[in-house]
Parts: structure tokens; C-alpha cells; sequence
């Protein structure tokens, strides 16, 4: 099943496209049944197969810092992220 | 699903030097992967509360929105010499400026030069995309000759215009330069290593070596009028032939500070 | 402290130093680059900011930045200097950061001549800089009052964090007057408002943009409020012979100086005519002259200048009396005997000016 997920903020994303553009499991695609509250199309995870690798280069790429990783790792090696602010 | 002795951990997220405010960029502009790249720095560094940023005139202007660090607003051209100002009262800070190119290159021409012939010990993040993005896409110091803007719309004609400005080139020059390098948000790969450049250039600062500048290769797709992924394309192809990417200026001691991983 | 012979560009600068100025940032300019020099050698030797900036532009936003990180700074410079600094204290202003400026006025318009002069009158008292804010000027008329009035631009600077501007001359600039140094205060502490790393508390943010007008607006009537209250209590003027004067003589700074010479004369030749010398420029005396104009048969303002500050004089009288103008521009420095002449002229009942300047 899948080793990771992405969760995008709609409230910061801006449907810029960049994500789509660098997934290697192609994954991650625009959203067009929906729009934000600012009017844009957002990118969502659509990943019926599970193969989110929860690699990051999404994140990577993000200008607007939507994306948000998840990752399964063996317990006791859970990382130390840059946390949101409080 | 959870095979044995797996969890789910959150290995990305935004960092707690940047404020949950959404920014006011354009979509796909890649001032928004600069400022997270310097925010993630300064996190990984724990410099966040000595830090003092200066915002420019420009896009930028309200970067000090985004960074949860103390802020300055400097007037166009002039945040070198903020940041002097700010740096030499308050040594023990880390002080950085956050430039575009036509407050740097341009107006601030001879700001960032001597701020780099004084060696003040501040970092500058100089956010060059070949266009004044702000005031609606004229022609800056770092357009490309036959690039066309609103201030050149037959394309930039070197006869009359002159030619862009390679400022990392310039100011390698300068004894007071420690840490003088390009690098370019086009793509993940080229992400990753524009961080570590601006990891090394605040390593710079912190170890008091002298002047540290990264220059970011940079999209405007709005102003370039192509698409956000067109727009990192053009970077690759129009952009780093007449910017070359690499390190113009590195003191040794800063050799040492990226070798030594940090 | 003991008298000493100082020479007004020294003095100005070791008066802010006693003062606690932290930072001095300059670039040289003919008639007071005696200041930057004395700083140059002094602030090393404490231990504190001297930078010689690549231009009164870079001088004035590094003032900006020292400023915003709470510290007591200053500049100085001359006429096309100052000029060039306009932004910068148009931005302070707008930030409300303290800060001190000292202009040591030369004959001018454009590159002009380092002779003296009062011709920054309207650059300086008005504003300047763009925008709604008016900084606190001082002017004075002895290398002692230079001294004086510069360590009380620090404390004005940071009561009412604002700016405040010594408006001098190239001569009180470069003479040599015995006066007496005010003794070494300690450096203050930083304001919590400054920037100074966002240790355990929220980020400070100095700035001064207010992209919604509304609140633009709202933020000038801050100003607006922090000027009346100066206006209120920062009132400083000399009046001397006035009581029973018949013409009043108007005049600041060294013209000021000059005039005092012609008005003893004058009263030697029993001519009925008083001084009223302004201190502060921002707050102009309105009151003192509108009373006085209440009294006198008529006024004459004497400036090195082309009419400037007659101006606020007209302002203050409301168009009670006349009022001549005696007036040299250029760096030509008025002699006692010709602003003399001047009130003898006047009260003999002939109009005394300058073409395009009414009386």
C-alpha cells in the first residue's frame, strides 16, 4: 500500500500546476471538480493504487508551502520536520 | 495501512520561521520557494530569533509578512545600507537582504556594491528573474537582450539599452566578498542545491567572513506571460546561458563550512 | 566643564557623542566634513559606529537601519547633500524612528559654493522629504547653542520618536568660539519597539507602508497628533530689546547673530528696534511673532536667503504691518553695518526688499 501521502492546504494553494509538472508516480493532478476559497483549482493527491512514495519533490517545488508529507518509517525513526508555526 | 512496527510520520511541513500567512504572489512564482528555502535555513540553523530581515521595494515588498523574524522595510535600492546600519548596532544578529533585480542591480547599484566592498558581514538573497515584477513587467538591468518588456517592447535592443548585468560576476570581485554564488530555482534538483547555498552563505555570516550573496535564478510568469511550468523551462534554457550557474567567490574558511556539511 | 576654543563642526560631533550617539554615518561634504573626520577618529576610540558611506543616500538609509535597530544615530551634511536624503527621512518619518540630522547650509541653488547660507530653509522646515510630516528643527546662532541644541536633538529624537534636524550654517560650521562640552552620557538601552532579534517575543517590524489608504490615513492622524504635541512644548525663540520696539527684526541663525550686532546699534542711534529670534524653526514661534507684530510699527526679516522663512512671518501677522526683507543669497553673508542700513531705511518709512519678494 501506499509509503506516503500529501495533504495540500487549499487555502495557500494556487493551482500553479508546478506539482503536477514533477511527481515521479504521477499522483498528484489538478483538482477541477472543486475551487478554493481564492478561486483556484487546487492540486490534491488522487492515488487510487497507492504508490505515493511520500518523496517530497511536490513539497520541493511548492511555492506556496501548501504541501504538507507524510511518510510510513519503522517507529522510533519518525523525523524531526520543520514544524508549522504555533 | 500499518504493517508492524511502521507509524505514519509528517516528514514535511511548513517551517515555523515562516508565518501561516498565504502569500501574495502570483501562482507558480518562485519567491515563494525562495523565502520557504530561506525559512527552512534559518530553522535548521536556530538563528530565527537573532535574525533581522530587510524587505525591499519590489514583489517582495511584503516579505516581512511571511517571516516570522524581525523586519525591516527599506527604501528601493537602499537595503544594503539598511542592513549596515541594522548589522554594525547589532553584531550578534544574523541580518539578511531579500532583493529582486531591479532594487538590487539597478537602483541599488551602488549599495550592493559597497556593501560588498565594506565586507559587511550580512547575507543577501538576490532574487533575479530578468523583469521589474512589481510595477508590471519593465525592462531591469538583468533582461535579456531581445527580451521583451513594457519598457522594451521591440525586444531589448543592446545598442541602445545595454546589456544585463551579471552581478555575482561583479561583485566576486570585490576583496570584501566571502561567499558570492548563483544558483537557480528551476527545478527540484536545482532547489535542493540553492539551498545549500543559502545555508552556506548564513554560515558565512555567522562565522563573520565577510559579504555572502546567493543570486537565485527566478520566474515571473505573469510578467514573461507563459505559463508557471513554461517559466521554469525558460529559466533552463534562456536564463543560465546568460547567468551562468556556479560559485564566483568562495573564502576558503567558507569552503570548510560547506565541506564540513553544514 | 571648562571653556574651550571648538570649532562648530567638532563641536556639533563630540556633543553627540557626549550625548550617547551610538552610530554616525556620513560622507564628506564641504563646509562640515570636519564632523565626519572627528567622528571617523572618536567613535573607533569608544567602541562605537563610524561608517563612511558611499554616498548621503547609502549615509541616510544606514541612519535608517541603525535607527530601526533603536540606537541614538546621526548624520550630517550640507545643502546638496541633504538634498539627496530627502527619501530617507521622508521613510524615517514614516517609520517613526529617532533620528538626528545636522545641515551646515552652503550657497546654492545646484552645486552652488561652500560659502554659508540659509537657502535650506523650506527643504529643511517644511518637510522636504514627500509626504505629510514636518521633522523638529533647530537653529542656532553660537558654536555654544550648536552644542546645546544637538544633544537636545537626541533627547526631542527619542521622546517623540521623530525626526530632528540642526539647521546651522557653513560659518557657524567652520568658527572657532569658546564653549563648553556637556560631560559623557552612558549609552541607553534599546527600546522594545527595535529590531533586534525576536528573542521571546513577537517580531518587531519597522516600516512605513500602509498600502490601504483608510489606514494610511489613519496613521498620518497619529502623526498629525504627535506634531501638535510638539507644537505644544517645543517651542524655543530669544526676544531681546522687543518691550518698547517700533520695528521688530526677525531673523535666525547666524543672520539672527548679525542682527543682534545691528539692532545694539541701532538702539545706540536711538532707533526703537527689537530682535526676535527664532530657535526652533519646527515649532515656528507664531504666537511670540503675531504679539509682537501686535506692538511694532512694522518688520523686518533679515535671512541669507531668498525670502523663506517670511513666509511663516506673514503667517504669524496675518498682514497687520508691513514687512521688509533684508536679504543675501548666493553664500554672501549680510555685514551688521548693511542690515544697519537696512533699519535705518525702514524707519525712515521707505520699503526695504528684494525684487519679487513684497513687502
Amino acid at each position: 500500500m501506499a509509503k506516503g501521502r500529501i495533504v495540500v492546504d487549499e487555502a495557500l494553494c494556487k493551482g500553479c500546476e508546478l506539482c503536477t509538472t514533477v511527481c515521479p508516480k504521477d499522483v498528484v493532478h489538478m483538482a477541477m471538480d472543486r475551487l478554493t476559497p481564492r478561486g483556484y483549482h487546487p492540486a490534491a493527491l488522487i492515488d487510487p493504487q497507492g504508490e505515493c512514495t511520500g518523496c517530497a519533490i511536490c513539497a520541493v517545488i511548492c511555492p506556496d508551502v501548501a504541501i504538507s508529507v507524510y511518510r510510513w518509517v519503522p517507529a522510533g525513526k519518525e523525523a524531526e520536520p520543520v514544524r508549522a508555526s504555533a | 495501512m500499518s504493517e508492524a512496527g511502521m507509524v505514519e510520520s509528517l516528514i514535511y511541513t511548513k517551517p515555523g520561521s515562516l508565518t501561516p500567512i498565504g502569500t501574495h504572489y502570483c501562482p507558480g512564482c518562485t519567491h515563494g520557494v525562495a523565502h520557504r528555502l530561506v525559512a527552512e535555513v534559518l530553522e535548521e540553523m536556530g538563528v530565527r530569533e537573532q535574525t533581522i530581515g530587510v524587505a525591499p521595494v519590489g514583489c517582495s515588498v511584503f516579505a516581512y509578512n511571511y517571516f516570522n523574524t524581525d523586519f525591516a522595510e527599506a527604501a528601493h535600492g537602499r537595503a544594503p545600507a539598511m542592513a549596515t546600519g541594522i548589522k554594525r548596532l547589532n553584531p550578534g544578529s544574523i541580518v539578511f537582504t531579500y532583493q529582486g533585480d531591479g532594487d538590487l542591480a539597478s537602483i541599488g547599484a551602488a549599495e550592493i556594491l559597497h556593501v560588498a566592498g565594506r565586507g559587511e558581514n550580512i547575507t543577501v538573497i538576490f532574487v533575479n528573474n530578468a523583469i521589474y515584477g512589481m510595477t508590471g513587467g519593465q525592462m531591469a538591468p538583468t533582461t535579456l537582450p531581445g527580451q521583451r518588456t513594457t519598457s522594451s517592447p521591440l525586444g531589448r535592443d543592446v545598442e541602445t539599452q545595454g546589456f544585463p548585468f551579471k552581478m555575482c560576476e561583479v561583485l566576486s570581485q570585490m576583496d570584501g566578498s566571502a561567499y558570492v554564488v548563483r544558483r537557480s530555482l528551476h527545478d527540484v534538483a536545482n532547489i535542493r542545491k540553492a539551498k545549500k547555498a543559502l545555508r552556506t552563505a548564513f554560515e558565512v555570516q555567522r562565522a563573520g567572513l565577510g559579504f555572502s550573496m546567493v543570486e537565485l535564478l527566478s520566474s515571473c510568469p505573469t510578467n514573461w506571460g507563459i505559463s508557471a511550468p513554461a517559466a521554469l523551462t525558460w529559466i533552463e534554457e534562456h536564463m543560465i546561458p546568460a547567468f551562468p550557474l556556479g560559485d564566483y567567490k568562495v573564502h576558503p574558511a567558507a569552503a570548510a563550512l560547506e565541506k564540513a556539511g553544514k | 566643564m571648562a571653556k574651550e576654543l571648538l570649532e562648530g563642526n567638532v563641536a556639533f560631533a563630540e556633543a553627540a557623542i557626549r550625548a550617547g550617539c551610538e552610530a554616525y554615518f556620513g560622507y564628506p561634504i564641504t563646509p562640515q566634513t570636519e564632523a565626519l573626520e572627528h567622528m571617523s577618529r572618536r567613535m573607533p576610540e569608544l567602541g562605537r559606529v563610524f561608517v563612511q558611506a558611499e554616498s548621503e543616500v547609502a549615509a541616510i538609509n544606514m541612519v535608517y537601519g541603525a535607527a530601526s535597530a533603536g540606537a541614538r544615530v546621526m548624520s550630517s551634511s550640507s545643502s546638496p547633500g541633504v538634498s539627496l536624503m530627502m527619501e530617507g527621512l521622508s521613510y524615517i518619518a514614516g517609520s517613526e524612528v529617532p533620528a538626528v540630522l545636522v545641515d551646515i547650509m552652503r550657497g546654492g541653488p545646484g552645486l552652488g559654493n561652500i560659502a554659508p547660507s540659509q537657502g535650506d530653509y523650506n527643504q529643511i522646515v517644511k518637510g522636504g522629504g514627500h509626504g505629510d510630516y514636518r521633522p523638529i528643527v533647530l537653529a542656532p546662532a553660537t558654536v555654544q547653542e550648536l552644542i546645546d541644541l544637538t544633544v537636545l536633538a537626541f533627547d526631542l529624537a527619542e521622546k517623540y520618536r521623530w525626526i530632528v534636524i540642526v539647521l546651522a550654517d557653513g560659518s557657524l560650521g567652520q568658527m572657532m568660539e569658546p564653549a563648553e562640552m556637556p560631560s559623557m552620557r552612558p549609552i541607553a538601552r534599546r527600546p522594545d519597539w527595535a529590531l533586534t532579534g525576536a528573542k521571546g517575543r513577537k517580531p518587531n517590524l519597522i516600516s512605513s507602508i500602509y498600502i490601504d489608504p483608510a489606514k494610511e490615513e489613519v496613521f498620518n492622524y497619529k502623526l498629525l497628533d504627535k506634531m501638535r504635541r510638539i507644537e505644544a512644548e517645543e517651542i524655543r525663540l530669544r526676544e531681546t530689546h522687543t518691550d518698547d520696539a517700533e520695528i521688530g527684526v526677525v531673523a535666525f541663525g547666524t543672520a539672527g547673530r548679525i542682527a543682534q550686532s545691528a539692532v545694539k546699534a541701532a538702539r545706540e542711534e536711538g532707533i526703537k528696534v527689537g530682535l526676535l529670534r527664532p530657535i526652533s524653526l519646527y515649532p515656528y514661534p507664531y504666537e511670540a511673532v503675531r504679539r509682537l507684530s501686535q506692538r511694532v510699527k512694522s518688520l523686518l526679516v533679515v535671512e541669507m536667503n531668498r525670502g523663506q522663512m517670511i513666509e511663516d512671518v506673514r503667517l504669524a501677522t496675518d498682514g497687520r504691518v508691513p514687512i521688509h526683507f533684508y536679504g543675501r543669497m548666493g553664500g554672501m553673508v549680510p555685514m551688521p553695518d548693511e542690515v544697519l542700513e537696512a533699519i535705518r531705511r525702514v524707519h525712515a518709512g521707505e520699503t526695504v526688499g528684494l525684487p519679487g519678494v513684497l513687502a
